[in-house]
């Protein structure tokens, strides 16, 4: 191909072109590295927020470009402002027919509410979601599961606002609204059903795990940690608080791995679900110590059981409601919430945006309070 | 121009000849050989370029068979797992496992669904290690060597036998034992370590952590030096410790001067397998003293003054603010 001079030049001049190429592009190659680093800066570059005392390795760390970008359903929640009663107003249960909850607001707010709703909830299908396609006059009847759910859902709602303040409001005033789940969708993301046991061919222990499963947040932990802790309320601690205790794996009630492991299980979705790591609660050396946690834990510990309320009180008794394409795909369960349905990966759901301020109409039971 | 060239990376003379067959005083062990032997670039690279023949004997059929099915045991449970799809097994694999019983069962036979099969495959796989030992042995004897290797392969199997044998018993359980997958005997390790308040805190522990470690160092210090003096025929390890030549003495010169101190061409290989095998004997002895004698080490590192409390405040909002980590004001 290369004409004969060409190979006879070289054969006359033998030389090693490899190791001089080899250091050439070694050397330049470490020399464009640098030069771009020093002047582009580090495309990876971290922040880091400590948690804990020093020494202890206690520390959250993300990537700047990570941070750099706000949740972008703060920008794209809908909201507006309440309209401040004057008095003497009709109130919404004396206008309208079988208005069971929010029957305390005056009509402009009441409407206010369920229009806020629907850009939460329903923003295709609109009014009609709930109420059907019929008449102003019908929207009282209870023909749709809907509005029969979306009555309930309210009332959660209000007890999350009032009764679980302390994990909803822990910082700063920040609530939730229908919008920190529902993000505009019929369905929220990030639900959950029952799937253990997840094998037909084997049973006990061997059954619930080892399976690339949502539940198991695709580790090979097992896959019925929500159902069990989250559900059930079983405990979820699993050590002995003496040096030496006198008991056996087989003794019922003893925790063994097998129980860490569901425990872990549990606490890897609750880091996923806040985009945190362990160590935003606990000092790794030492999990259980209530003495060497952050008050992060406690709140934590508060949303736990929040959860499992919220699941046995007002979700799971839905079950019967629910058409069967709402239900769950292997035990027709109703549809269940965790941490990760309202942080959906944020260390506070929507970033900590204060979703209940215009909502005093959500934020506890009975007549809102303006102020 | 002077030349950089790296020299060590593999071996750089392959000696080519009929291959070697070795010592066959009765006769009897070219007929038990399997294989014709054969020569491999590559694997003169690396070590020795010939291949085969193999002496498996009674013991490294009884290893090689038991083996087998300890392996099918389990690969045939997973394939189970996953509704018998190739697909699945592949796509899941690292995922899946077979898994000792549940506690309930403790020492009894549980069903084959929930741990049976498990315990039918660790007795295999017993057998199969145990034989193996035996062959490591059988075969030094053969050679009339020393049992080093023999040894050194007993402490690792101590380390076995505590995990799935001696501790299970002692525990009540064989639900203790570790599961048989990639991800799942992982998440054992982690498990136990949480269970009994944080493996990190248990001295055995720790010194199996110093002697890995420290093997690791030896390792790298040893075969530094005797590259290093490859030229002076160094690498002649056996002729070295029998007649020390200027290699030995350059490579100990070199240790003295750096550290005042250096081991022997022969020392220095009893150095390396001390390390390797105190490895699994202290780590065995810490597992085994673990949730028999010992629940939570953390609590017993406390009891016994090595788990100082640190100073400082708990919670991010001590060392800043939520909205100030996430770029929305604040510091």
């Amino acid at each position: 191909m290369l004409p004969n001079w060409f190979f006879k030049w070289n054969s006359e001049r033998p030389a090693n072109i490899y190791g001089p190429a080899i250091l050439v592009g070694a050397v330049g190659s470490a020399v464009i590295v640098v030069v771009a680093l020093i002047s582009l800066g580090q495309p990876y570059a971290t922040a880091s927020i400590q948690t804990g005392p020093a020494g202890t390795g206690m520390s959250r760390t993300e990537f700047k470009s990570d941070l750099a970008k706000p949740d972008p359903s703060i920008e794209a929640m809908y909201f507006d402002e309440p309209y401040i009663p004057e008095g003497g107003e009709n109130l919404a249960k004396d206008i309208y027919k079988n208005v069971q909850v929010l029957g305390d607001l005056t009509e402009d707010n009441f409407n206010r509410v369920m229009g806020a709703m629907t850009q939460w909830v329903a923003p295709e299908q609109g009014c009609a979601y709930c109420h059907g396609d019929v008449a102003l006059e019908e929207y009282g009847a209870d023909d749709l599961y809907t509005k029969v759910v979306a009555r309930r859902m309210i009332q959660m709602t209000q007890n999350i606002n009032e009764n679980w303040d302390g994990h909803v409001n822990v910082n700063k005033e920040v609530g939730v609204t229908c919008f920190t789940c529902h993000r505009g969708e019929n369905v929220p993301s990030d639900i959950w059903f029952r799937i253990a046991p997840v094998t037909k061919a084997t049973e006990g222990w061997s059954a619930v795990q080892n399976r690339v499963t949502v539940q198991s947040q695709y580790t090979s932990l097992p896959s019925d940690a929500l159902e069990t802790y989250l559900l059930k309320t079983e405990s979820i601690k699993v050590h002995n608080l003496d040096a030496h205790a006198d008991e056996y794996p087989s003794d019922p009630d003893v925790p063994t791995w097998q129980n860490a492991e569901r425990t872990f299980s549990l606490m890897n979705y609750i880091s996923n679900s806040l985009g945190v790591n362990c160590v935003f609660c606990h000092n790794s050396r030492a999990f259980y110590d209530p003495g060497q946690v952050t008050p992060q834990w406690a709140t934590e510990l508060l949303g736990i059981s929040m959860v499992q309320e919220l699941n046995n009180e007002y979700l799971v008794p839905l079950t019967e409601v629910y058409p069967p394409e709402r239900l769950g795909p292997v035990y027709q369960d109703a549809p269940k919430a965790a941490c990760k349905t309202c942080h959906k990966g944020y260390q506070q759901p929507l970033q900590g945006t204060n979703v209940i301020g215009n909502y005093p109409e959500l934020a506890a039971t009975g007549a809102p309070v303006y102020d | 121009m002077a030349m950089i060239e790296y020299q060590n990376i593999f071996t750089q003379v392959q000696v080519r000849g009929a291959p070697e067959v070795g010592l066959d005083e009765q006769g009897t062990l070219s007929g038990e050989r399997i294989g014709t032997p054969g020569f491999s670039n590559l694997a003169g690279w690396i070590g020795n370029a010939q291949l085969g023949p193999i002496y498996l004997g009674w013991a490294g059929m009884v290893s090689l068979g038991c083996g087998c099915l300890w392996l099918n045991i389990i690969g045939i449970n997973m394939l189970a797992q996953v509704n018998w799809s190739i697909p699945e097994l592949l796509r899941q694999g690292f995922w899946l496992a077979l898994e000792p019983p549940s506690p309930q069962y403790g020492l009894k036979i549980p069903p084959l669904q929930d741990g049976g099969w498990y315990i039918i495959s660790s007795f295999f796989l017993l057998v199969a290690v145990c034989s193996w030992w035996l062959r490591s042995y059988m075969l030094a004897q053969e050679q009339k060597m020393g049992k080093h290797v023999a040894w050194a392969f007993g402490s690792a199997i101590w380390l076995f036998l505590v995990l799935g044998l001696f501790r299970p018993i002692l525990m009540g359980s064989w639900s203790e034992m570790v599961p048989y997958g990639i991800f799942p005997h992982l998440d054992w390790t982690t498990a136990f370590s949480i269970r009994y308040g944080n493996l990190y805190y248990n001295p055995f522990h720790c010194l199996s952590i110093v002697f890995l470690y420290g093997s690791v160092l030896l390792f790298a210090m040893h075969g530094a030096t005797i590259l290093a003096v490859t030229r002076y025929g160094g690498d002649r390890e056996l002729e070295q410790i029998a007649d020390r030549g200027t290699a030995s003495e350059r490579a100990a010169l070199f240790w003295r001067w750096t550290m005042g101190f250096n081991a022997t061409m022969e020392g220095i290989h009893r150095w390396a397998w001390w390390f390797a095998v105190l490895t699994p004997i202290t780590g065995g002895i810490g597992i085994l003293l673990t949730g028999t004698v010992v629940d939570n080490w953390f609590i017993w590192a406390q009891e016994h003054h090595f788990a100082p409390m640190y100073d400082g405040s708990y919670g991010y909002g001590e060392y800043g603010t939520y909205e100030g980590f996430i770029g929305q004001g604040g510091n």
